[in-house]
């Protein structure tokens, strides 16, 4: 039997009960039109999800140097100083899954205003894509520097939440003058408050001001390791000593040289190494891809030769971007589950009045069993009519639950997002149920006896 | 004369659990090409087991069954289905007509599971020629409810004619009808058998309706009692 001929007798054994077959239908409907609905809600919580932890640094690498070892001592992280600026530059140039990329210099120092003062967590010096590598680029007061204030080293500063607050008690900070270590900037920008980091630091408490004004004119010859306060400024334990756990300040074998002699013997400028560089990927999914492409074009400019260690590491934000993906799964899961079991009471269903059908119609198979038809045809008959039921069920869901998906996201502004994917799934589903559930009705009926069949009142 | 129907020695026994039940117990019985045969018998006879056998809608639990010169008896379901829908027609007491199908669908039905290749067409034109030839060519288009009792049973005759059986097998075809139109179904029957040659094997409780055929075969006790020649 040719399948149009199966599939015509199948529609019209269903259109002469049409009222039957629709009801049977809308538990397909309805089970279709879940997954479909949950699957794009899950989708679009994904999206919006992955949106939020992109805020938070899911898909920020962190390029650092690696560590020094001379004479057997090692200095640790950070302490080579063969990154630069120019490893920035290269690696969103060549980088396909890199977005931005963004070099750092990190100096840790007080900052005054008027009466005030106060030590920031963070003084970063970095390009104007700084912010756009940690998703930052909303301004609550100014702007941002550009990129032409990096190239003349500009003593301009944006200022987070915590510093207004300190510094300037509350009040605007745009074009007043903060001292940092006696060189004036002038604040040209509050970036809007991001609260505290996944350590708990106050991500507010920022001063950013051009990686160039940030090397040359405050942290000047910096190894920055990130004490330079320490040395640097007023030292609190060389006053009072009793507080020195440990002896290390070791005995200055030399006089120290006042600033007129320092500035009388010029050091040689080496080139301008930087603490780290911020690179955000494309995408989380990106992230692999992003590291390795990272260490090569690093590894290039600095010249390295195969089988030499690399003398810098880039690390990703594992526990974020593993919390992310985990979250989304448990989600979008959740969802298809629930709306399986939606499907499979669906199937039931159709099991259930496909069962009643063919009893209904025992002496029909009877008689085509009489007249020639195999227990195959029998079993072809009500599969298809199972299969039909199925998939116009599993066509108008698809309907039901983009509308539904539609009217989510007009009534209850959830994200939802469109997917092709659940599409395929939905249908290719609805077939299966079809199949499996219309089975075993059509394989009983393909096993009934003509004579017991004819017989059936 | 070529036999169409040669039995030998065919039994049929169920089995209900611990307890045998023979039904058929040794018929051997032969039927000519273009015979009209009329199975005449009690109720609990056998005559329906015999005529589900002769139908090859069942298989003797032994002794042979040859139709049109093959042993039948040892056809699996599927060979069995297709004989049937090859080589016989069947009309049974309740017409057993699909509803909500018109007469023309009915009639056109067997044709679906024929091995012949037909296009949708030829098939609708197939089944309309049937449906006149038992004189309903006007109501192709009807369905079973909208049919008198008669006219029913003759979308039945059409519906197994239309894929040229040797063999027409009829149980009490005229059961549930009025005389009148039992006249008319066995007239029919008769001319078909006259001018077309179709074997028919028809069983009937009424003795008038077995008046119709020349030869009638008694069953008792699920034996073959006498096989007389009418007159």
């Amino acid at each position: 039997m040719r399948f149009a001929g199966i599939l015509q007798t199948g529609t019209t054994a269903l259109s002469r009960n049409v009222v039957r077959t629709l009801l049977t239908m809308l538990g397909i409907v309805i089970g279709v039109a879940a997954v479909i609905t949950m699957m794009e809600i899950g989708k679009g919580a994904t999206l919006a999800i992955q949106r939020t932890l992109t805020s938070i640094g899911a898909n920020t690498l962190v390029v650092i140097p690696g560590a020094q070892n001379v004479g057997g001592i090692n200095y640790g992280v950070g302490s080579q100083t063969t990154l630069t600026p120019n490893d920035a530059a290269a690696i969103v140039q060549r980088c396909q899954a890199v977005e931005n990329a963004a070099p750092v210099v990190r100096a840790r120092t007080q900052i005054v205003y008027g009466n005030r003062n106060w030590v920031p967590t963070y003084v970063y010096g970095s390009t104007a894509s700084f912010l756009r590598v940690r998703d930052w680029t909303t301004m609550e007061e100014g702007e941002s520097f550009t990129d032409h204030d990096v190239r003349n080293a500009s003593k301009v500063c944006v200022v987070g939440r915590t510093i207004v607050r300190e510094l300037f008690a509350g009040q605007s900070p745009i074009g007043k003058e903060i001292r940092v270590r006696s060189v004036a900037f002038k604040v040209i920008g509050v970036l809007s408050p991001k609260g505290a980091n996944a350590m708990g630091l106050d991500q507010d408490d920022i001063l950013l001001a051009p990686w160039t004004t940030i090397k040359y004119r405050i942290v000047a010859s910096s190894l920055s390791t990130g004490n330079q306060s320490v040395t640097n400024t007023t030292n609190v334990t060389e006053v009072n000593s009793l507080s020195q756990l440990y002896p290390n300040i070791t005995t200055s074998l030399y006089p120290t040289q006042s600033s007129n002699e320092l500035a009388d013997v010029p050091q040689p400028i080496r080139f301008a190494n930087v603490d780290q560089i911020l690179v955000n990927a494309r995408s989380a999914r990106d992230v692999p891809q992003a590291i390795e492409q990272i260490t090569n074009t690093v590894r290039d400019t600095h010249h390295l030769r195969p089988g030499e260690a690399n003398d810098f590491t880039v690390r990703d934000m594992t526990e974020i971007t593993n919390a992310m993906s985990a979250t989304t799964e448990l989600i979008t899961r959740l969802l298809l589950y629930v709306a399986m079991i939606a499907l499979v009471v669906g199937g039931v269903g159709i099991m259930n009045i496909m069962l009643v059908s063919v009893t209904e119609r025992t002496r029909e198979i009877g008689l085509r069993m009489a007249v020639g038809a195999e227990p195959n045809d029998i079993l072809e008959q009500f599969l298809t009519e199972a299969i039909v039921i199925c998939l116009a069920g599993g066509l108008i869901g698809i309907l039901v639950g983009r509308g539904a998906s539609i009217v989510v996201t007009k009534v209850l502004h959830w994200p939802t997002a469109s997917s092709l994917g659940a599409i395929v799934a939905a249908v290719a589903v609805s077939a299966t149920v079809g199949v499996s559930f219309g089975f075993y009705p059509a394989w009983k009926g393909s096993r009934l006896d003509p004579i017991e069949a004819l017989r059936y009142e | 004369m070529t036999t169409l129907i040669d039995m030998h020695d065919v039994t049929k026994t169920y089995r209900m659990g611990e307890v045998e039940l023979p039904v058929l117990k040794g018929v051997s019985l032969a039927v000519n090409e273009g015979e009209l045969v009329t199975l005449m018998g009690a109720s609990g006879s056998g005559k329906s087991t015999l005529m589900n056998v002769l139908g090859c809608l069942d298989h003797p639990t032994s002794g042979e069954y040859y139709l049109d010169g093959r042993e039948v008896s040892r056809f699996g379901a599927r060979e069995r289905a297709r004989l049937r829908n090859r080589s016989i027609g069947f009309v049974f007491q309740s017409f057993n007509l699909l509803p909500r199908m018109t007469a023309l669908e009915n009639v056109g039905m067997p044709l679906t599971y024929s091995r012949e290749r037909l296009t949708d067409r030829e098939k609708r034109e197939r089944a309309a020629e049937m449906l006149a030839k038992v004189g309903l060519g006007d109501r192709a288009g009807h369905q079973p409810s909208q049919l008198s009792g008669g006219e029913q049973q003759r979308v039945a005759i059409a519906r197994a004619l239309i894929n040229h059986p040797r063999l027409l097998l009829a149980d009490e075809p005229t059961g549930n009808l009025d005389s009148v139109r039992s006249q008319e179904i066995l007239r029919m029957i008769e001319d078909l058998n006259r001018t077309e040659g179709i074997t028919v094997v028809l069983v009937t409780h009424d003795p008038a309706v077995a008046g119709h055929t020349r030869r009638t075969v008694r069953m008792k006790d699920g034996l073959i009692e006498e096989a007389e020649k009418a007159a």
